[in-house]
């Protein structure tokens, strides 16, 4: 089975692109801020955050970076958080 | 083989800068079904939130090949394509990804057909409990009592029992699941993966927009969910049934904190009365007492 | 090559498994089922190497052929009637994706009230869809066709599905001697299956999320339509071969029978076909100078091949059997919708026959031409455009 003439024919198809939607941290009305000193490296804020947008240091410091250029501000990092080391502050 | 967080798997699947709405609970289900299976999984996703969160085309927020198909098909689709992957030796796992229109309404025959005939799938129902995607209306799967654009009063009947349905279809893997437990549904992602023949998960999903909650309270209401009892998580291998640890404790009602912690977050509840309450109270106990008989305790 | 006696259902099954399709998935609907119940005996006895997923509904049957064709292999389903119209959303979905498969269609009328007789109201409500569409004039051109789709939708220019319509009863369970070739033949004659993209695990393609650019969706939507006119030169060609294999031509989009010092053209599609050649070697030996047009494509619809024969016509009598209700049949609208289009004037006049299955036979095909062909020789046109034609 070869595929022959796609450059040809029009096709519905897509490929992956990260910011497909734009720089969805344009939308945000609350930030995350994260205080590295209280943080116990429990990797919750990571496991929970639905964009993908935090990333984990696992060599160095700081333990978390929150990609702010499509971080949402849903707040869900400083609620799972257990040590209040992520507030959400007024963006902007 | 128990799933830890530090075993999980950076590689993202689901790429951030998606069109979801903040606090998205899809998102997280698609984020953990990467962590779960990784590039073996091809995606087939009839009409619902996830059609729109992968954003425009020419570009794509999934890593996950990903066809998306007619509302009523996904099931059938997906069984095709896994009759193809097996016939061309290719190591993949077909997962249908459905809400409640596209698994337990216009997507019933589809499910169904595909159980009955053992189709060599897995079934995640995301279930938001609305059709979010047409902004709120109301399905089988939205519980009694709930607000939504078409049912402003609260919903009259009670939520479908999808779970034991399926259960009833005597199917190889039969699970419910939540966002709020990460680890629980990628453990049953891949216990699923590992089975041939038909899975079926039914992953809970609170939607920030539809039941009215604060995004940052996605997790929070998820697993308030599971502590009032009023989401039961359990698996079944072969009709064995079995408490997931997360929902053990509230196999003992005194256990069970009490709805109105869960409801009281919740905006798409406001108009339930005291009466409503207790309806939803007994609700809870049948769904209990049902699953331990069936369970055989 | 051994001649059997076969029902035109056994012919669609035998070219399904003489093309080496590996996923059928169907659900019975009569007069389809014959085909179905073939293909399982065939698989199940071992002789056809393929998987059936016995669907629940037609909806699924389209669905999980659709899914085993994106995923990289020939897939086969066939329906009728109150099947194909459930299938409908199926249908456009898959021409859209440009996924090649291909579809038998056992043409039955459509309800209410049920009726499981021939015509071809079901098959004609997907002409817009960007489906390939050809109807059979007898059993041996349901098998031959049947093959020769593989090759025509599978080929490069064209990536688009396609249908193979035979009318209920009688095509689908009237048995005809039919040839039927040897696998070594239709392994020569099919290559490898292509198609534009395919489905695989850790190959990062999204397939129908929302266009950015709504010039870019019309511009599929073009592209399908030019796909199908790039498909005529496909047809013709894969004719060629299969007549230069198998010593059987069918002429490409259309065959003219006796249509070289035609005065009035007779133009119909399907398995009455056959009768409208008793009526024209009747009617000529009358001294009626006819000619018949059998339609083999409606789509891509013969528009060059039409336009050639009728440009010297006195008349031209579109023969439907099935109407596009409050308009006319779908087959004279095509017609003459294109003669007036390239400026041919000459009066065409349309026949509704045979709807709902009621029997036309050759001598109502005659008596039909004779007085269209009478008024038309006297007045030089026709006084009324359409005619729902009952019997002599």
């Amino acid at each position: 089975m070869s595929e022959g003439g796609v450059k040809s024919k029009v096709l519905p198809i897509s490929r992956p692109c990260v910011g497909v939607a734009g720089k969805t941290g344009s939308w945000r009305v609350m930030r995350p801020v994260y205080n590295d000193s209280k943080c116990i490296k429990c990797r919750l804020c990571w496991l929970y955050c639905p964009e993908n947008a935090i990333d984990l240091n696992e060599e160095g410091e700081p333990f978390i970076s929150i990609d702010y250029d499509y971080c949402k501000g849903c707040g869900i990092c400083a609620t799972v958080c257990p040590k209040n080391a992520i507030t959400m502050v007024p963006e902007g | 083989m128990p799933v830890t967080l530090r075993d999980l798997p950076k590689e993202k699947l689901l790429l951030p800068g998606n069109a979801s709405c903040p606090g998205c609970p899809e998102a997280l289900g698609l984020k953990y079904l990467g962590m779960a299976l990784g590039k073996k999984v091809i995606l087939v996703v009839p009409a619902g939130c996830t059609s729109i969160i992968q954003g425009l085309m020419p570009g794509g927020a999934f890593i996950y090949p990903t066809f998306n198909v007619p509302f009523a098909s996904s099931d059938a689709v997906a069984a095709g394509m896994s009759a193809a992957k097996e016939i061309l030796g290719e190591d993949a796992v077909v997962v249908a990804w459905g809400g409640d229109g596209g698994t337990a309404d216009i997507g019933f025959a589809t499910l169904s057909g595909a159980a009955e005939r053992n189709d060599n799938i897995i079934h995640i129902c995301v279930d938001n409990e609305a059709y979010m995607n047409t902004g709120i209306q109301r399905s089988s799967l939205t519980p009694y009592g709930a607000w939504t654009t078409t049912t402003w009063r609260g919903k009259r009947e009670n939520k479908k029992e999808l779970p034991l349905i399926m259960l009833m279809h005597k199917v190889p893997y039969v699970a419910t699941a939540s966002v709020g437990y990460p680890l629980d549904f990628i453990a049953k992602l891949r216990k699923a993966a590992s089975i041939k023949g038909f899975k079926f998960i039914h992953l809970h999903a609170p939607c920030p927009v539809g039941w009215r909650f604060d995004p940052s309270r996605t997790v929070e209401v998820a697993k308030l969910a599971v502590e009032t009892g009023m989401w039961i998580l359990f698996e079944a291998e072969n009709g064995k049934i079995t408490i997931s640890p997360p929902s053990r404790p509230y196999a003992d009602k005194s256990k069970r904190k009490p709805i109105e912690e869960y409801i009281k977050l919740q905006g798409r509840f406001r108009t339930l009365s005291k009466d409503d309450i207790k309806i939803l109270e007994k609700a809870v106990d049948d769904a209990w007492n049902t699953i331990l008989k069936l369970a055989g305790k | 090559m051994v001649v059997k006696p076969l029902t035109g259902n056994y012919a669609a099954a035998y070219a399904a498994k003489l093309s080496r399709v590996k996923v059928v998935a169907a659900y019975p609907i009569t007069p389809q089922t014959t085909i179905v119940e073939k293909l399982a005996q065939f698989i199940e006895n071992g002789e056809m190497d393929a998987k059936m997923i016995r669907v629940e509904s037609e909806h699924s049957a389209l669905a999980a052929a659709y899914g085993a064709a994106s995923g990289g292999v020939r897939a086969f389903t066939a329906t009728s009637s109150q099947g194909l119209l459930y299938m409908h959303e199926m249908v456009w979905w898959v021409a859209g994706s440009r996924i090649p498969l291909v579809m038998a269609i056992v043409t039955r009328t459509l309800g209410p009230p049920w009726n499981i007789w021939t015509d071809h109201s079901d098959i004609m409500d997907q002409r817009d869809s960007g489906w390939l569409i050809m109807m059979a004039e007898h059993n041996q051109e349901v098998l031959d066709e049947t093959i020769k789709m593989f090759k025509i939708t599978e080929d490069p220019r064209v990536f688009l599905p396609g249908m193979v319509g035979l009318d209920a009863f009688i095509l689908s369970h009237t048995t005809e001697p039919v040839d039927i070739p040897d696998q070594e033949l239709v392994d020569a004659f099919l290559p490898p299956r292509r198609q534009p993209y395919v489905f695989k695990p850790g190959d990062s393609l999204l397939m129908g999320n929302v266009p950015r650019n709504l010039k870019e969706n019309m511009k599929m939507r073009e592209d399908i339509h030019n796909s199908l006119e790039a498909a005529k030169r496909v047809i013709e060609e894969v004719d060629e071969e299969w007549g230069r294999l198998t010593g059987r031509r069918y002429g490409g989009l259309i065959e003219c029978y006796r249509c070289e010092d035609a005065s009035h053209f007779i133009i119909g599609m399907g398995a009455w076909v056959g009768d409208m050649r008793e009526a024209v070697d009747s009617l000529r030996t009358n001294g009626v100078k006819v000619g018949l047009i059998k339609v083999r494509y409606v789509r891509p619809f013969p528009r060059e091949d039409i336009l050639k024969w009728a440009v010297n016509a006195k008349s031209v009598i579109v023969f439907d059997r099935s109407v596009s209700a409050g308009s006319a049949g779908p087959l004279f609208l095509d017609v003459a919708a294109h003669l007036m289009a390239a400026g041919i004037r000459v009066p065409v006049k349309n026949v509704l026959a045979g709807i709902t299955g009621l029997d036309v036979t050759y001598e109502d095909i005659i008596d039909a031409v004779l007085k269209s062909v009478a008024e038309v020789e006297e007045t030089g046109r026709f006084s009324k455009f359409i005619e729902w034609y009952y019997g002599r």
